[in-house]
């Protein structure tokens, strides 16, 4: 995964996933590879390629009855081959909030 | 306290039935998010990091127990069992689905609470000094005014789309507990030569990304002409405010670009258009509102009870030395509830918390509370005799924590554990902050100090005013810390200044403490304060404890 590593040139291509906030409640979703949206990063479609992204973040905006505020967040392929977050703030929405067990870390319990 | 008319009443109920249709509307398809998220926003509704959050105007900070008890409900059954008080004196709810946001909103609704108007381009929840009608050295109770002020701006057709946000501060004290100069507008009952009580008028305050104080436009303003006086201010604001820009929209930008002359001459302009249009109806509505603040029946007992736990028990007798203000009424005190033990998160509040607290003002307190900008609780008029029941309660909830003041009573926004707008995490930095200030038992030692913390530039944890201030940033992909010293929000109000380079999350704690030690080793004797120490001795020594000694030779 070169495109998201620690190594990599400025300006080169970084790896992304879409993501939004659930429309009911508020949870932070990921869409997959095919075409759901999932409460865990891991199993979120991982988009190296920019217009692909792009392909994707509009199918994501064309389902506001399902999903709010939809956009492309940086990722990559962590060492044990599951997606990850590539930015602190993406790995907060990924796991919750640092002062509680809240969120996704008490729903999900392993994360 | 205000209690709602029927015609409030009626008002809420139509505000909640015209979301519930919103809402059913939004999900419905038939609008857009677009189209819904001014609507939501209006009814104090965000969408945050993790969820949605519901913020709950707490006018002028005050709340009476029923209101306090219905606010732990909704925190049990629609949220996680807390809730989070603000630097604007409301109250935040950080996980409710939206769906179940109007039920919410009902149940506010009982309790003659609401969510309006805590968003969006309006006029915002008016904030008041926390002791106001209990303080020893207040003029007079700004409460009815905060009132009147929130009554009059409250779906004011002419202003629910100014050019950005508006925010109203009051204060009846010279001390100044509201931070009246970092508003849109501050007010300051005062009193002229002639005896008469009045208003000063400062405008244009505000942190964010430009701090600015707030200029005064009039030094003293007739108490009966406030609400046209202020209707000329926003008046002016809609027209001048730079729309084209929303990080140049709040008054405080057409203040400095137009100079305060200038806003003087087109503010009085104004005033005298509009002040004839004001044929006394809003004073009557201001002598309905007054009667509701009429002071609680205070009586005289002996206060030997408090003393002699003051003498028995160097707990209480800490927690009484921090505490505790002066009340106007002999014998009674003013008792903040530090919401800041140590390695808590600032200004949350269990929902367990909030019952006992409702119910101590019930017992004891004349059934007040209040929200202090600075995220604790208030209970405004307690007498001293009951002082060591009272202490002795909140320490079996976890609430008695003697800190009001000190340097782990730190005012903190929720950063980027919860806010979407967050560039870095606040809440953390002042966990780590508190800790370590109770590791190294400094804090008494220390005396008073402000510490506040930002999660980003828009300021919200004040930290241009804190003796140590902290705005958490992104810089190269990592959370790095700015410190910012010598800032003040009383009455000598001041903007602090940075000391140089950033720190890292792992970093900041040991900066801030250095800090605190070299205060210690600088000042020259216990009285005098941080930020007297600052300006005697300047930057200088304070900067060598940040950065090292050889880098501050040159300063």
């Amino acid at each position: 995964m070169t495109s998201a590593s620690p190594r990599r040139k400025p300006g080169a291509p970084q790896a992304q996933v879409v993501t939004a906030n659930e429309l009911l409640g508020g949870e932070v979703v990921y869409l997959t590879a095919d075409d759901r949206w999932t409460p865990r990063i891991a199993e979120a479609e991982l988009i190296e390629d920019e217009a692909h992204a792009q392909i994707r973040l509009l199918f994501a905006q064309g389902q506001p009855d399902r999903v709010v505020g939809a956009y492309l967040a940086p990722a990559r392929r962590g060492p044990g081959g599951a997606v990850e977050p590539a930015h602190f703030r993406e790995a907060f929405r990924a796991k919750g909030p640092s002062n509680y067990p809240h969120g996704k870390q008490e729903a999900l319990g392993n994360v | 306290m205000y209690e709602y008319s029927a015609e409030d009443r009626a008002f809420l109920a139509e505000r909640i039935r015209q979301f519930r249709a919103q809402v059913a509307r939004r999900l419905d398809g038939s609008l857009t998010e677009d189209e819904f998220r001014p609507l939501r926003l209006m009814n104090g509704v965000y969408l945050q990091l993790h969820a949605y959050m519901l913020r709950v105007a707490i006018p002028y900070g005050t709340l009476n127990p029923r209101q306090l008890r219905q606010l732990a409900m909704i925190a049990e059954r629609w949220d996680k069992g807390y809730g989070h008080f603000t630097t604007r004196q409301n109250i935040q709810f950080n996980w409710p689905r939206l769906i179940d946001i109007p039920d919410i909103l009902e149940a506010l609704a009982e309790v003659d609470m609401h969510a309006i108007q805590t968003s969006g381009n309006t006029v915002r929840n008016v904030t008041a000094d926390h002791f106001a009608g209990a303080a020893a050295d207040e003029i007079a109770d700004p409460r009815p005014w905060a009132e009147l002020l929130r009554q009059w701006s409250t779906d004011h057709p002419e202003f629910q789309f100014l050019p950005r946000k508006f925010k109203i501060a009051i204060t009846g004290s010279p001390r100044d507990r509201a931070a009246t100069a970092v508003h849109d507008i501050g007010l300051r009952i005062v009193r002229n030569a002639d005896g008469a009580e009045g208003f000063e008028v400062l405008v244009g305050g505000g942190l964010g990304r430009t701090p600015m104080l707030g200029k005064v436009v009039r030094s003293f303003l007739p108490k009966e002409d406030l609400l046209p006086y202020v209707e000329a201010i926003l008046s002016v604001f809609n027209e001048f405010g730079r729309r084209d820009n929303k990080y140049k929209a709040r008054i405080k930008i057409i203040v400095h670009e137009l100079g305060i002359e200038r806003i003087r001459e087109l503010v009085e302009a104004r005033f005298a258009e509009l002040r004839p249009s004001f044929t006394g109806v809003d004073q009557e509505v201001l002598a309905r509102i007054a009667r509701m603040f009429r002071a609680p029946d205070f009586v005289r007992r002996d206060t030997a009870p408090f003393e002699a736990a003051r003498a028995a028990d160097p707990v209480f007798r800490a927690w009484a030395d921090t505490n505790l203000a002066p009340h106007r009424t002999e014998g009674y005190a003013i008792a903040t509830i530090s919401l800041k033990a140590h390695g808590a998160t600032p200004g949350d509040a269990t929902a367990a918390q909030m019952r006992l607290v409702a119910d101590l003002a019930e017992e004891f307190g004349h059934g007040e509370i209040r929200v202090s900008h600075e995220q604790n609780l208030v209970l405004p008029h307690v007498h001293k005799a009951d002082l060591p029941e009272i202490h002795a309660r909140l320490k079996a909830a976890g609430l008695a924590t003697a800190n009001v003041g000190l340097a782990s009573d730190i005012i903190s926004c929720p950063g980027m554990d919860y806010c979407a707008l967050a560039t870095a995490r606040s809440i953390p930095v002042a966990q780590g902050i508190a800790r370590r200030v109770e590791e190294l038992r400094i804090e008494h030692e220390v005396g008073p100090m402000k510490i506040k913390i930002s999660g980003c530039i828009n300021a919200c944890g004040h930290h241009h005013l804190g003796d140590i201030g902290i705005l958490g940033l992104e810089r190269a992909g990592v959370e790095t810390y700015q410190i910012t010293l010598g800032g003040d929000a009383g009455p000598e109000a001041a903007i602090g200044s940075r000391t140089g380079p950033g720190f890292s999350y792992d970093e900041i704690v040991p900066a801030v403490e250095r800090l605190m030690l070299a205060y210690l080793e600088l000042r020259e004797s216990p009285a005098e304060r941080f930020g007297e120490t600052l300006r005697r001795v300047g930057h200088a020594p304070f900067h060598a404890a940040l950065y090292g000694e050889e880098k501050a030779d040159a300063a």
